[in-house]
C-alpha cells in the first residue's frame, strides 16, 4: 500500500507512456489488483525489495522461528557436540549398559535416552550424529547449488545450441534416481567418508537445480531491465551476475533449502543402507540401521536417532517452506 | 501436435544413450575385481580370471564393453550375470512383482494425494487443510525406512492386521502396506502440489470470469479450475513413477518383497555389474516412457504447448 | 438469433420503470491481517437502460471493488460488504440467495474484463467457453449451444469465425480477443454490461474499434453499461455521465461535457490538468502531488485533503457530502454533485 509520504517510491518507478491518470505509477497497480486478489499485501507500507519484504514477513511466522532455532541447535551441535553431553558417543559398556532403558531423572545425562545393544548411550550418540547429517546436508546443498545454478545459468543465457547439450545432459543425469546412482556411486568407494557421500549427492543431485535456475533466468531475461542493459552495451558477465543472478536467485534458495532436508535423508537412507557412512562416523542412519535388530525387545534404541533426523529434516522444509511463502506471496 | 511428438521422441534418444552409458560407467568403473571377488576368500587362479573376463569382455576398453553391451540389448540380451544366470531371467521374476507394488503405491499416491490436495486447497484455512498439512509435512520428514518400521510395528505388530514381512511376494493384499509405505513421501507432495496449484488457479483471472458468467460452482470447480491445476501434478507424477521403482530398494528390503529392488540391492553389493545395469536400463527406460507419456498428456491437456 | 430474442423477452419480463441498476450507500472492506481496508465507502449511482454510466478513478479508488460487488463476484471473506443496496430493477441484490444471483450474474449483467487473455481460459477453445453460456443458463445442447457461439463471433466481427471456433485464446490478437470477451458479455443480451478497463490493455487504434464495437451494440440492444476506467479520453465520445471516484467514495457527478468543461471538485480539475494537450506545448505537465491513500488509514476529513490545493481546517474534520452542484444564480445543473465544500471556488474558478 502507497504511503502518501512515500513520494521517492513512485519516482524510483517512472512509467513511460501511461497515461498521467496513473500517477500513482506500478504501485498504484499493484494495490488495486492485490487489494482484490490477496488483501494480505495491503500491509506494505513502503517500496521496500524483494528480500526486504521477504525478511519482514519471516520474522512473523512462528513456524519460521520455530525451524530457525531448530536448525541453529542442530548446527550448534554439530560443531560442539561435547558442549551438549559429557558422554562419550563410543564408550561401549556391555556389562552395564547393555539395552539399559531411558531414565528420564538422568536430565540431559548419558543415560537419559538409554543405552544401545553395545551399551553406548544413545543421547551421546544422537547428539553427536548431527554432525554427519548437518555437514553432509550444507555441504550437498552449496555444492549442487555452485554447480547446478552455474549449468542452469549458462543455458538458460546462452541459449541455442549452448541450451540445448546443456538440458539433454541435465535430461541424462535426471533419468538416474537420486537414492539408486547413489548406491551404484558409493559402493565403489573404499571408505566412505562424509566427502564421498557429499560427492556422490553432489553428482547425482544437481540438476533439479540446474533445471529452476535455467528456467528463472529465461524468465528474467526477457524482463525489461535486461534488456535494456543490453541495448547499453553491458557486458556478458555483467549481465549475468549484475543484472540476471540477483533476481533469478530466489526460486533458487527455495528449491535448496527444501531440497536440503531431503539429502539428509538421502544420506540417511544410504547410511542405513549400508552403502553410506561407516563406522567410526556417527551418523543416526547407520544407528537406525542397527536398531533394527532390537526393535522389538528396545524401540528406543531406533526412536531416539529417528525421531532427531525426522525433526532435522522437518527443520529445514519448515524453513524452505516459510523462505517459499515469504519471497513468492503468489504462493501463499 | 504430430511434431511435437516426433521433437519428443528424438530428444529421447540421446538420453536413453547418455543415461546407460553413465550407468555403465559408474559400475564398471567402480574399484575393486568383481571376478576376484567372485572367488571369495580362495586364491583366483589368474588364467581362469582372465578366461572368466574375456567372457564377459570385461578386458575390452569401456566403450567397446557398452557398445557391445547395447549391441547385445537391442536383441533383447541383457547379458549373464557372474553366477552364470541370464540377467533377462532374474529380471523376469523381480519386476512382475515391483510393477505390482509400485503401480498399487502409484494408485494410492493419485487417489489419497489428489483427494487431500482438492480438499485442502478448495478450503484453505479449513481444519482439513491445516490436517493435510501438518500430516504431509510430517510424511515428507520422517524418512521412508523409518515409516516402514512405524507402519509395521502399529499395523502388523500392534493391530495385527497383517503380517511384518510379505510372506507372498505374488499376493497382492500383502503388498498393500509396502505399498502405501512406498506411496507415502509422492503422496504428501502431490497433495501440496496440488493444493497450491488450486490455490494459484483459484486466484486466475479466467476463474473470476467464469464465476461472472455465472455458471454453478460445480462446473466451475470441475471444468475450469481442476483441469488447469492438475497440469503441474500430472508432471510430477510422470516422473514419480521411475522414483517408485527405485524407491522400491529400501521398501522391499524392509519388509521382504522378493522384488527388482531386492534383487538390485542384492547386486550391488556384491559387485554384480551386469545384473546392476540391467535393472537399472530398465529403469531408465520405464521412466523415459513414462515422462514421454506425460509429456503427450501435457500436450493434450494444454493447448499452448501443443500448438507451441 | 430469433429464438434468443424471445426468450430473453420473456425473461425481463414486465417493463421496468425506474433505473436498472441503483447503488445505494454501498460499503465493501477487505478484511486483512493488519486491519481493514476500507475499499468502498458509500457509493451512490445508477444505470438506466440505454444509458452509459463512466465510472472514473486511479487504481486503488475502488471503481473495480464495486463492481464486482455488483456482479457478485467478490471472495467474502475476505471481503464482506457491512452496508448498502444494490438495487436490479428495483430488487436488492445483496438480500437474494446465491441461486438467484448466479442466474442474473451472466445472464442479466454481465462483465468484461480488462485483460482477455488472462481472463480467459487457457485451456479451452474460445467456442466452449462461449457456449458454456447458454448451456449453463439455457440448458442449450452442445451442438446448439456451438452454433450459438459462431453466430456471436461473426456478430463482434471476428474473421471466419466459423473456422476459429474452435481455436484457443492464445491463437487469437489482443483485440480479437476482446472482442470475444464481449461476445460473451453479449450472449444473453443482458440488460446491463459492466465493462472494467476494456481497452486498457490495447493499442490505441484498436481500442477506438472495440470501444466503437461496444458502444453500438449496446445501442442495438438497448443496454445499460458501466464502463470503469481511469482513461479520460476513452470516456469523453460513449459516456452519457461520469462519476468520479477517489478512496472509495464518489467525489463528482456529472454529464459528461459539464464535467469537462467545468469540473466541481478539485481531484477532477487535476486529472483534467495532467492531460497532456497541444496547446500547452512546452509547458509543464501538471500532476496532482502525493500518492492516494492508504485504505487502511484513509485521512479524516476529505480524503483528499492532503493532496488538494484548496484544503482548508475543515477538509481535515469532516468528510464532505455529495452537494448539489448550482450555477452561480442558484439554478441547478441536472446530475451534478460534489463532495467538496469548496466546490463553488472550483467551479466558478475557472
Amino acid at each position: 500500500m502507497p504511503d502518501i509520504h512515500d513520494e521517492d517510491s513512485y519516482e524510483r518507478h517512472p512509467k513511460p507512456g501511461v497515461d498521467r491518470l496513473d500517477f500513482a505509477g506500478e504501485q498504484g497497480m499493484a494495490v488495486e489488483q492485490e487489494t482484490l486478489v490477496e488483501p494480505d499485501v495491503v500491509k506494505r507500507e513502503q517500496a521496500r525489495s524483494l528480500w526486504g519484504d521477504a525478511w519482514r514477513d519471516l520474522r512473523r511466522r512462528p513456524i519460521f522461528l520455530i525451524s530457525v532455532l531448530l536448525i541453529v541447535l542442530l548446527v550448534l551441535m554439530a560443531i560442539f557436540p561435547w558442549a551438549f553431553t559429557d558422554a562419550n558417543p563410543r564408550k561401549a559398556d556391555l556389562v552395564h549398559d547393555y539395552l539399559k532403558r531411558p531414565d528420564w531423572t538422568d536430565f540431559f545425562g548419558a543415560g537419559w535416552f538409554g543405552y544401545d545393544a553395545q551399551g553406548r548411550s544413545i543421547y551421546a550418540r544422537v547428539v553427536y550424529g548431527a554432525r554427519a547429517s548437518i555437514t553432509v546436508g550444507i555441504v550437498v546443498t552449496v555444492g549442487v547449488t555452485l554447480l547446478g545454478g552455474l549449468t542452469g545459468m549458462v543455458a538458460g543465457y546462452f541459449g541455442g545450441a549452448v541450451d540445448a547439450v546443456i538440458s539433454r545432459i541435465i535430461d541424462i543425469f535426471f533419468g538416474i534416481p537420486l537414492l539408486l546412482g547413489a548406491l551404484v556411486l558409493l559402493n565403489g568407494f573404499a571408505s566412505r567418508t562424509v566427502w564421498a557421500v557429499v560427492f556422490a549427492l553432489v553428482v547425482l543431485g544437481w540438476t533439479q537445480i540446474a533445471r529452476v535456475m535455467r528456467g528463472a533466468v529465461l524468465t528474467v531475461k526477457q524482463s525489461d531491465y535486461v534488456v535494456a542493459g543490453r541495448a547499453l552495451g553491458a557486458g556478458t558477465g555483467r549481465l549475468m551476475f549484475r543484472h540476471i543472478l540477483p533476481n533469478a536467485v530466489a526460486p533458487v534458495i527455495v528449491v535448496a533449502t527444501i531440497a536440503l532436508g531431503g539429502y539428509i535423508a538421502t544420506e540417511a537412507t544410504l547410511s542405513f543402507l549400508g552403502i553410506g557412512l561407516q563406522e567410526p562416523t556417527i551418523s543416526w542412519g547407520i544407528d537406525i540401521s542397527s536398531a533394527q535388530k532390537v526393535i522389538r525387545t528396545a524401540p528406543y534404541v531406533m526412536f531416539f536417532p529417528a525421531a532427531a533426523l525426522s525433526i532435522t529434516v522437518l527443520a529445514f522444509i519448515m524453513m524452505g517452506d516459510a523462505v517459499r511463502d515469504a519471497l513468492d506471496p503468489k504462493l501463499r | 501436435m504430430g511434431s511435437y511428438v516426433l521433437r519428443r521422441v528424438l530428444q529421447m534418444i540421446p538420453v536413453f544413450f547418455g543415461t546407460t552409458f553413465l550407468i555403465f560407467v559408474m559400475v564398471y568403473t567402480l574399484p575393486g575385481d568383481p571376478v576376484v571377488a567372485l572367488f571369495g576368500d580362495k586364491a583366483a587362479d589368474p588364467s581362469v580370471v582372465a578366461n572368466i573376463k574375456h567372457t564377459y569382455y570385461l578386458d575390452q576398453p569401456l566403450w567397446k564393453q557398452y557398445l557391445h553391451y547395447m549391441g547385445n540389448l537391442f536383441q533383447g540380451d541383457f547379458g549373464t550375470s557372474f553366477t552364470g544366470r541370464p540377467v533377462a531371467d532374474i529380471m523376469a521374476d523381480a519386476f512382475p512383482v515391483t510393477i505390482r507394488l509400485a503401480l498399487l503405491a502409484f494408485a494410492f499416491e493419485i487417489v489419497v494425494g489428489l483427494a487431500f490436495g482438492v480438499v485442502s486447497g478448495l478450503k484453505r484455512g479449513s481444519i482439513a487443510d491445516t490436517l493435510v498439512l501438518v500430516l504431509t509435512l510430517v510424511v515428507i520428514s520422517i524418512p521412508v525406512f523409518v515409516l516402514a518400521y512405524i507402519a509395521q510395528t502399529v499395523f502388523a505388530t500392534n493391530l495385527g492386521w497383517t503380517t511384518p514381512t510379505v510372506q507372498d511376494s505374488y499376493d497382492l493384499t500383502q503388498l498393500v502396506l509396502p505399498a502405501v509405505v512406498l506411496a507415502s513421501l509422492s503422496l504428501a507432495f502431490v497433495a501440496r502440489l496440488t493444493r497450491t496449484s488450486i490455490g494459484e488457479n483459484l486466484r486466475a483471472d479466467y476463474i473470476r470470469t467464469a464465476t461472472a458468467k455465472g455458471l454453478p460452482r460445480r462446473t466451475i470447480i470441475t471444468r475450469h479450475l481442476l483441469r488447469n491445476s492438475l497440469i503441474p501434478v500430472i508432471t510430477f507424477l510422470g516422473t514419480d513413477l521411475g522414483a517408485l521403482m527405485g524407491g522400491a530398494i529400501v521398501t522391499e528390503g524392509i519388509f521382504n518383497v522378493q522384488g527388482i529392488g531386492n534383487v538390485l540391492y542384492r547386486a550391488i553389493n556384491q559387485k554384480e555389474g551386469p545384473t546392476v545395469v540391467g535393472i537399472v536400463t530398465v529403469l531408465v527406460i520405464i521412466y523415459l516412457v513414462a515422462s514421454l507419456l506425460v509429456d503427450l498428456l501435457y500436450a493434450v491437456l494444454d493447448p499452448r504447448i501443443r500448438y507451441a | 438469433m430469433g429464438t434468443a430474442a424471445q426468450t430473453t423477452e420473456r425473461e425481463r419480463g414486465a417493463p421496468y420503470e425506474g433505473p436498472l441498476l441503483d447503488v445505494r450507500d454501498l460499503h465493501v472492506e477487505f478484511v486483512t491481517r493488519d486491519g481493514v481496508a476500507k475499499a468502498v465507502n458509500g457509493v451512490n449511482y445508477s444505470v438506466s437502460a440505454g444509458e452509459t454510466l463512466a465510472v472514473l478513478g486511479e487504481s486503488g479508488s475502488g471503481k473495480s471493488v464495486t463492481a464486482q460487488a455488483i456482479m457478485g463476484i467478490l471472495d467474502m471473506p475476505p471481503a464482506r460488504i457491512p452496508r448498502g443496496e444494490i438495487r436490479f430493477r428495483g430488487q436488492d441484490m445483496l438480500k437474494m440467495g446465491k441461486e438467484e444471483r448466479r442466474r442474473i450474474r451472466g445472464g442479466r449483467i454481465a462483465m468484461i474484463f480488462q485483460d482477455a487473455l488472462s481472463s480467459l481460459n487457457p485451456v479451452l477453445s474460445v467456442g466452449f467457453q462461449l457456449s458454456e453460456m447458454f448451456r449453463a443458463h439455457r440448458g442449450a445442447s452442445r451442438k446448439e449451444a456451438k452454433a450459438k457461439a459462431v453466430e456471436l463471433m461473426d456478430r463482434v466481427r471476428i474473421p471466419a469465425a466459423k473456422d476459429r471456433v474452435n481455436d484457443y485464446p492464445h491463437q487469437f490478437s489482443g483485440g480479437m480477443r476482446q472482442r470475444i470477451m464481449i461476445a460473451m458479455a453479449l450472449a444473453l443480451e443482458p440488460d446491463l454490461i459492466i465493462a472494467d478497463e476494456p481497452t486498457t490493455a490495447l493499442d490505441v487504434t484498436v481500442q477506438a474499434q472495440v470501444m466503437d464495437l461496444l458502444a453500438e451494440l449496446q445501442a442495438e440492444f438497448h443496454m445499460g453499461l458501466i464502463l470503469i476506467t481511469h482513461d479520460l479520453g476513452v470516456v469523453a465520445d460513449v459516456a452519457d455521465k461520469i462519476a468520479v471516484m477517489y478512496a472509495g467514495r464518489i467525489v463528482e457527478t456529472a454529464p459528461v461535457h459539464d464535467l469537462y468543461a467545468r469540473p466541481a471538485h478539485p481531484y477532477t480539475r487535476g486529472l483534467l490538468d495532467s492531460i497532456p494537450r497541444l496547446d500547452q506545448k512546452g509547458q509543464e505537465l501538471y500532476a496532482i502531488k502525493g500518492l492516494p491513500p492508504n485504505l487502511l488509514r484513509i485521512p479524516p476529513g476529505c480524503a483528499f485533503n492532503p493532496r488538494c490545493p484548496r484544503a482548508q481546517d475543515v477538509c481535515r474534520a469532516e468528510v464532505p457530502e455529495l452537494f448539489p452542484v448550482t450555477e452561480e444564480d442558484g439554478t441547478p445543473q441536472e446530475g451534478r454533485g460534489s463532495a467538496c465544500f469548496f466546490w463553488k471556488e472550483t467551479l466558478h474558478d475557472r
